[in-house]
Formats: C-alpha cells, structure tokens, sequence
C-alpha cells in the first residue's frame, strides 16, 4: 500500500528525469529558461509543448522521445537532414500523422495545458487550432482566390457573417491583398508559386488558428518569393506561434527565434538540440550541431 | 481501323437501299410494318421508337448506376484497408466480365417479380406523373426493368474508371482540406469529387455505350413493342439492338436491309458516345 | 525503481482510433436500425429479405447520426456520408450475390452424371432433365473460341507493339481507334458477319461466328497488351540495343518472352470477353442440336444454347438454360483466376 503510493510519486516527479533522457538536458533547461518569463505571462496559453513523443510507422520507429516547447507567440525553426523525421513530428503537432495507415505514436501533445491526443479531442477541432501549410503550394483548383481563402470555413463547417471581410484581413496578413485584390474572381493556379504559397497562408489563417504549422514552405520558390514568404512568416509571428521546418539554414537564422536540432543516425530520428537560433549558429553545444549549422554534412 | 471501316462500308451498302425509300422518317417513324411481301413499296418501316427505347433505358440505367458508381468507387479507394481492396477491385473485374445473357436470364427469372410488384407500388402512389402512370395497367418487361438491369451491368464499368480516376487525386490536396478542420467526407468532396468529374463523365459515358448496345438482356426484360412509351414501368419498348434479334430470324429481304440501316445508326450513335468518353477520359488522365 | 521507469520501451499507441465507447454505439446503431427495420419488415408491405434491407439502409445513417451527435455538426455529416456509402456499397453487392447464388442454385438442378458429355441431338428440350446435355455447345464455344483467339491474338499484339514499340506516326490513333471499337455494341458486329461472311460463303457457319468474336476480342488483347509491354522496362530495351541489336530484334528476343505471360493474361481476357457473348452468335453461327466439329456448318455455342433453351418456355427447356448459364459462369470464373495467375505473376517478376 505504502510502497504503491510512493510509486505513483515517483513516477510523477519521476517525469524531468525522463525528459532529461534527450541527452542534452542543458539545452533543453536553457530553452526553458528562456520562455519561463514568456510563460509567467500568458501561462493559460503557454503555446505548444511536446513530452516523450514517439512515432512509428508500422515497424519503423521514426521518431523518438522528442521533448519541446514552443513558447507562444514566437518562431521555431525545425532543421535537420532529409529522412530525420521533422516533417514527421510536424504532422504530429495537428493530428495529421494518423491519416498514414498503421502509424503509431507514443507521448504527449500539450496544447493550451490539454493533450490533444486524449481521447474525447475531436482532431477536427485541433486541425483548426493549429494550421497548416506544406511544401508545394497547393490552392484548391476547383475554387477561385476568394473561395480558396475561406474554403476552411466550408469544410469545417464555420459560418461567418462577412466574408468580403475575412477574405480581406487575411489576404492582408498573408501579405497578398495589394497583389489580388482586383482579381479574386480568378483561379487560384493563375498566381506565381510564391503568390500560390501565401494564398495557402491566408487559406489557413481564415480559421484564425493560434499555431502554425510550416512545413519548408520556400522549398519550392525562388528566392525572391521565398523573402516574401519569409516576411510574412515574421510579420505573423506578432499574433501567434509558428513552427516552421526548413532545409536552408539562411532562412532557419531569419526568420526562427528557436531552433531545434533533429538529426538520425540510422535509426529513430532524434532531438539533438534546442536553444535560441542565435545560439544554434553561433555556438552550439553539441558537435554535431555544429558540424550542420556549417554546412558539412546534410 | 480498317475493321471500323469495313463494318460502316457494308452495313451502309446494306442498308442503303433503305435510307434511299425512307430518308430520315426512317429514324423518326415509329412503325414497323414490312407491308405485302412481294412489294416493298407497301413497306412503312421506322426505327424512332427503338432508338427512343435504346435512349431511355439508357438513362434510366445511368441514372440509376452512377451514385452507386460514386459511393463504391469511394468507398474501394478511400475506405476500406489495403487487402480489401484488391479483393474488391477483383470483384468488380469479375462482375463486369459476366456474360450478358447471364444477368438476362437473372433479370428475367429473379428481378421481373420484384420490379413487377415496385413498380405497381410506384404506380398506385405516384401514378399521378405522367411518366409513372401505366393506363394499360400491364407492368413487368418495362422499360424500367431493362434500364435497371442494364444500370447493374454497367456499375462495374463505371466503378472501375471512376476509382482510377480517384485514386489519382494529389495527396497534397486531400491533405490540406484535412489541415483546413476537413472531415474525411469533407475532402472528399472538396478536393476528390471535383477532380474526378470529368473521369467519371467519361466513364459513364462508356457506360452509355455499352447500355445503348446492349442485346439480350434488353431482348429477355423488355417487351417488344413498336410505340414511343415514355411511361417507364409500362410492359411495352424495345431497343435497337433487340430490334434485330428479334426481327432477324423470319425477317424478309428487305427487312433485313431495314436492320442493316438500323444496326448502322447502332454503330454511329455508339461510336459517337465512345469518341466522346475516350477523348474525355484520355483528357483526365493527362492532367494528371 | 526511477530505473525500471527510464528503460521501459514507449509503447506505440493509435489514440485516434475509435474508442470502445464511440465503437459500442456505432455498433449500436446498426443493431437498432435492424430491429427497426424488422419491425417496419413486419408490420408494412416492405417485406422479404429485400423490404428488410431496405428499411435498415434508410434507418441506419439516422441511427449513426444519433450515435455521433456529441461531436458536432461537421462530424455527423460525415459519418452520415459514410454510412450511406457503405449502404450503397452493399446494395450494389445484393445483386450480384443474388445472380452467383441463383444461377448456382437453379443449375444444379440441370446437372445429372452425363450432362457435360451429352447433346441434344435426339433429347428434345422439353424431356426430363436426365437426358440430353451440353456437350455440343461446350465444344462449339471451344472451337469458335479457339479460333477467334487464333485470328485476332496476333492482330491485338501487333497492333500494341505497334504502339507501344514502334510509336509510329499512327500509334496515337490507332490507340484511339482500339479505344472506341472496344465500344461497338456486340450485335453490330454479328451483323457486319452476317452481311459479309455469311452471304457471300451462303449461311450460317462456325467461322463466321468465330470472325464475328474475333472482331469483339481484338480491342481487349490489344489494350491489355499494351498495358503489358509498357512495364517493360525502358532499361531492358536500351541495354539491348546498346549490343547492336535491331529495333525488331530487341521486340522479338527481348520485350516479348518477357512479357510472355503477361501476353498470355491479354489473350485469356479476350477470350473471357467474348465467351459469353451472344447476340453476334445469333446472327452468325446460329444453333445446331449435335455435336459437331464441321466449322462451314451452323454450330452451338453456350450462349445460344440458354437464349434458345430459354426462349420456349417450357420448364424443363428453362431448367436447362440456367445449367448452362451455370456452366458459362464457371467457365468465366475459370478464365478470370487464370488471369489473376498470370497476372500475379507477372509483378513478381
């Protein structure tokens, strides 16, 4: 009886230790740090924070024991080489990992305090909260500017009552309203790559989420689309929390106040380090970090 | 192609005779009376009701086999697991290989009785349209029974293009309706159901085709009668193709000449119906 | 013991999968649209096997929507379209249950010691079931079915290699002529027969019904071929030409042994195409009682045995007609495994 009681509090405060198994307990406690004044602040809704997240698909264990916290209201960067699971762990922040067949997942998903992987969570509802955007642009085909813009609003079933409106705030966010305003009526294809990647922003702010999900949303523009893009990502970074996955190191250091560090070494991809992006490039802890951060591998 | 030809060329040599001493009353008429043997001119030959019969149980198995089309072709594709589906995907090759004198016997022996007594049910409390009213009070071989028919014969076809066509559509926009808080029906229909509607216009309309030209499933549930019957539960129709089964064995020199004409107005409406769902099909499949 | 807890292995989970709960309901609702829909079976006119699905069909989606109505508008929408596509689904696989079990079921009854060696040349068709068989139309379908495989085999494979290796000038609309003649209507090429073969060699014969089936197959062995040499790897064709070979030379001693059995599935589904067609068969070959190897005289085939059999009316002609469509359908099922055989095996390569 006795024993069992201590269990069940050993197994609680036990919960640090297991974090603290990421190997790199000092980044991760920095990265804490750092957003513990952020935190005091707006503690109710402290952002996104992920504990001991696995993630398999089938036999193949993906991804694991990844622990962070995105503090709200800020950029994260997500960096490491192809294959070490980034895109994996993304998908898993909004609940889009279950829609692979015989994926699994293990850990928690804290949102708003709340584990969005609990079982009376409706996925639909965190699909809204925490959107979305992905590496091809890819506006609907069959709908113009206007309708793509507000096509969440369909599909999850939300009214609005002026729709001239949200198209236009959002446009205005996404940083594409001087661009389209005389041509909403036209297709969504009709725009450039860059201009079709924005419109996927505004697509996804019209739910008003409070995260977004970036997943290399430049990995398909030019350069001077990709600044554009960039831009917004910042300018958008004032009103909500974004976590953005990306190959280019350039753009991690610009646009990211965080980065963490994923990296495989054969086997389940794996957190190597997390800490402020300037950090990251200017001094890492960890070798490897640094071997990435200067381009000699990757 | 010189076989495309050939079939033309001699069923127009054939028949030519016909379309000579009828013009284009010989589509429109709908009588069918080969008049004193020993001289044609007494002949009154017309195959407008049939090719009407042909149309309209067409439709009716359009109609009736496309929402079914849809929601298997959807659910093979996107709703059942892996092992299942190729199970059913074999299925479906295997139905729509099945002889059509098999699912007339099947619908003669099996579906007249039910359609017999739906359709009598259908009559008594929808009678007051026109098409549902039956004055003659004489149900079974209607043309509804052979459009159902018919419409079980080509759910296959139609499935099987359908769900090509479907599981071609981008990952990546099923994914970002499923991002916008879309349910699984609601990318279906965002992002699925559009990109895939001129696939399965096409395939319907090879559906069509087959239907159209279909003989002795018509021949076995389809009474035939040389009237334009637009009141689809009425024991009275026929189609083109069944026309000539039927009319072929005592049929008259000149009469066979009249089936030649018809069964080349056969060829040239399924032929067009075929260019088209081709081109259409062809079409979607490149946007791919 | 913080030890036993650091090494315990993450367990994989599926949290997204329905709970017992929510699966307890859904499970419910099935459950009850049955019960509902056996008591309106009961106490209505929608009766029998079929006014019970019915009733159920419509009952369900609105016993799922109940079941699912705690979690939102968007949620019960979709699990209504759900429920409807797989009412749909299943309506769909009724009657295609119902023709397997009642062509089974009715055939057997045909079925005695010598039906499939015996014919009809002294039975008539009304005579008790013991006598007669079908022997003659076995051997009719076989025969005209072999040779229409002979005709148009070789046509089909040229024409694809046409397309798929040559890719001549033409191969586009050739494709697209194979395309639109595998939509002619059965009956109009029995008449093209009739209007050529059999009236310029006087009647109905085996070959004309055979030319008349080959036209039908061509379009079939010709797509199913050019899917197959597609797979061939472009590899495979560019390291044999690399070695000084011929364009025709790689076709014949590389691309086609293998893709042999891949050929071989193109002209097994030709010939499930066509062997139960019988609309061409009316106009061609005609019927005839016996047995007969004589391919310039009328002859029987499977098909026409059950339209005629069926056409008179009489029980026991009936009862044979679907003995026939028993045996027809066996032999479809049989040509679509060897098809599947074959096919299968082609992947593994």
């Amino acid at each position: 009886m006795e024993n069992n009681q201590i269990d069940s509090k050993v197994s609680e405060t036990i919960r640090p230790t297991i974090t603290a198994k990421v190997e790199i307990p000092l980044q991760r406690s920095k990265l804490h740090t750092e957003d513990l004044q952020v935190d005091k602040m707006v503690k109710s809704e402290s952002g996104l924070e992920t504990r001991n997240v696995h993630a398999w698909f089938d036999k193949h264990h993906a991804l694991a024991d990844i622990s962070l916290h995105f503090p709200k209201n800020t950029v994260t960067g997500l960096i490491g080489p192809s294959g070490c699971g980034k895109s994996t762990f993304l998908r898993l922040l909004n609940r889009m990992h279950e829609f692979i067949p015989r994926a699994a997942m293990a850990g928690e998903v804290l949102y708003a305090g709340n584990d969005i992987y609990d079982p009376g969570v409706n996925p639909i509802d965190i699909r809204r909260r925490i959107g979305m955007v992905f590496q091809k642009p890819n506006p609907f085909p069959a709908m113009n500017i206007g309708e793509n813009v507000v096509a969440g609003l369909k599909l999850s079933r939300v009214k609005t009552s002026n729709k001239e409106a949200l198209i236009e705030e959002c446009l205005t966010r996404a940083g594409l309203w001087k661009e389209v305003k005389d041509r909403l009526g036209s297709a969504g294809g009709s725009l450039s790559g860059g201009q079709q990647q924005r419109l996927c922003i505004a697509r996804a702010l019209a739910l008003n989420p409070e995260v977004l999900l970036l997943d290399e949303p430049c990995s398909a523009l030019d350069p001077g689309s990709t600044l554009r893009v960039e831009e917004t990502i910042v300018q958008l970074s004032a009103t909500m929390t974004i976590i953005v996955v990306t190959h280019n190191m350039q753009q991690a250091a610009r646009v990211s106040d965080y980065c963490a560090f994923f990296l495989s070494d054969g086997g389940p991809g794996q957190l190597v380090e997390a800490d402020l992006t300037t950090n990251i490039f200017s001094h890492p802890s960890d070798t490897r970090t640094a071997d990435y951060v200067q381009g000699r591998f990757g | 192609m010189v076989v495309l030809a050939a079939i033309g060329g001699f069923l127009l040599y054939r028949g030519f005779e016909i379309f000579k001493d009828f013009g284009f009353s010989f589509i429109t008429g709908s009588k069918w009376d080969i008049g004193n043997a020993e001289d044609t001119s007494t002949a009154i030959l017309g195959i407008g009701a049939m090719l009407f019969g042909s149309v309209i149980t067409a439709i009716i198995a359009v109609v009736i086999s496309v929402p079914f089309a849809v929601a298997t072709a959807l659910l093979i594709e996107f709703y059942v697991p892996k092992w299942f589906k190729t199970i059913l995907i074999s299925v479906l090759d295997l139905v729509a290989a099945l002889p059509s004198v098999v699912f007339g016997i099947w619908g003669y022996a099996v579906l007249l009785p039910l359609v017999e007594n739906w359709s009598k049910t259908i009559e008594h409390y929808l009678g007051w349209i026109p098409i549902f009213n039956v004055p003659s009070g004489i149900f079974g071989r209607s043309p509804f029974l052979a459009g159902l028919l018919l419409g079980l014969m080509i759910v296959p076809i139609i499935t099987s293009v359908a769900r090509e066509v479907y599981s071609q559509a981008p990952r990546d926009l099923i994914d970002a309706a499923s991002a916008l808080g879309g349910t699984r029906w609601g990318a279906l229909r965002a992002v699925v159901l559009p990109f895939g509607r001129s696939g399965l216009v096409g395939g319907t309309m090879l559906g069509l085709g087959r239907a159209l030209g279909e003989t002795v499933a018509v021949y076995l549930t389809l009474n035939l009668v040389f009237q334009v019957n637009f009141k689809i539960l009425a024991s009275a129709g026929g189609n083109v193709a069944s026309l000539i089964a039927t009319k072929f064995g005592e049929a008259t020199e000149y009469e066979l000449k009249a089936l030649m004409a018809a069964g080349l107005v056969l060829f040239l409406v399924t032929l067009l119906v075929n260019f088209g769902a081709t081109i259409i099909v062809n079409k979607s499949r490149k946007i791919v | 013991m913080s030890v036993v807890i650091e090494t315990m292995p993450p367990v994989p989970t599926q949290p997204w999968r329905n709970s017992k709960a929510q699966g307890m309901r859904n499970f419910l609702a099935i459950v009850l649209a049955l019960i509902c829909g056996g008591v309106i079976n009961r106490v209505t006119g929608l009766s029998g096997f079929l006014g019970l699905f019915v009733g159920t069909a419509f009952l369900f989606p609105v016993f799922v929507a109940f079941a699912n109505i705690n979690r939102g508008a968007n949620v019960v929408v979709d699990r209504i379209a759900s429920a409807v596509i797989a009412v749909a689904f299943i309506a769909v696989t009724i009657p295609w249950l119902s023709i397997f079990i009642t062509v089974f079921r009715k055939g057997s009854e045909a079925f005695h010691s010598s039906y499939l060696t015996d014919d009809m040349r002294i039975t008539p068709s009304g005579d008790d079931l013991q006598y007669g068989g079908i022997a003659h139309a076995i051997v009719g379908t076989m025969l005209m079915v072999l040779v229409a495989t002979v005709i148009s085999v070789p046509f089909g494979i040229i024409a694809a290699i046409y397309i798929v290796e040559v890719k001549g000038r033409f191969a586009s609309l050739i494709r697209f002529l194979v395309q639109a003649m595998s939509g002619v209507p059965s009956i109009v090429a029995g008449l093209f027969v009739y209007s050529t073969v059999v009236t310029f060699f006087g009647g109905f014969s085996a070959w004309a019904g055979a030319i008349a089936l080959s036209i039908l197959m061509l379009p079939t062995v010709a797509r199913t071929s050019e899917e197959v040499l597609k797979l061939v790897s472009v590899d495979l064709r560019t390291s044999s030409s690399a070695l000084g070979a011929t364009q025709a030379r790689t076709v014949f001693t590389i691309v086609i042994p293998t893709v042999a059995s891949g050929l071989i599935t193109a002209a097994v589904l030709g010939v499930a195409r066509v062997v139960g067609e019988t609309a061409p068969l009316i106009l061609t070959s005609s019927y005839f009682v016996a047995t007969s190897r004589n391919l310039n005289e009328p002859i029987a085939s499977l098909p026409i045995y059950i339209f005629s059999s069926l056409g008179l009316g009489d029980q026991n002609a009936t009862a044979r007609a679907w003995g026939g469509a028993m045996v027809l359908l066996g032999l479809v099922f049989f040509l679509f495994l060897l098809t599947r055989l074959f096919s299968s095996r082609i992947k593994r390569k």
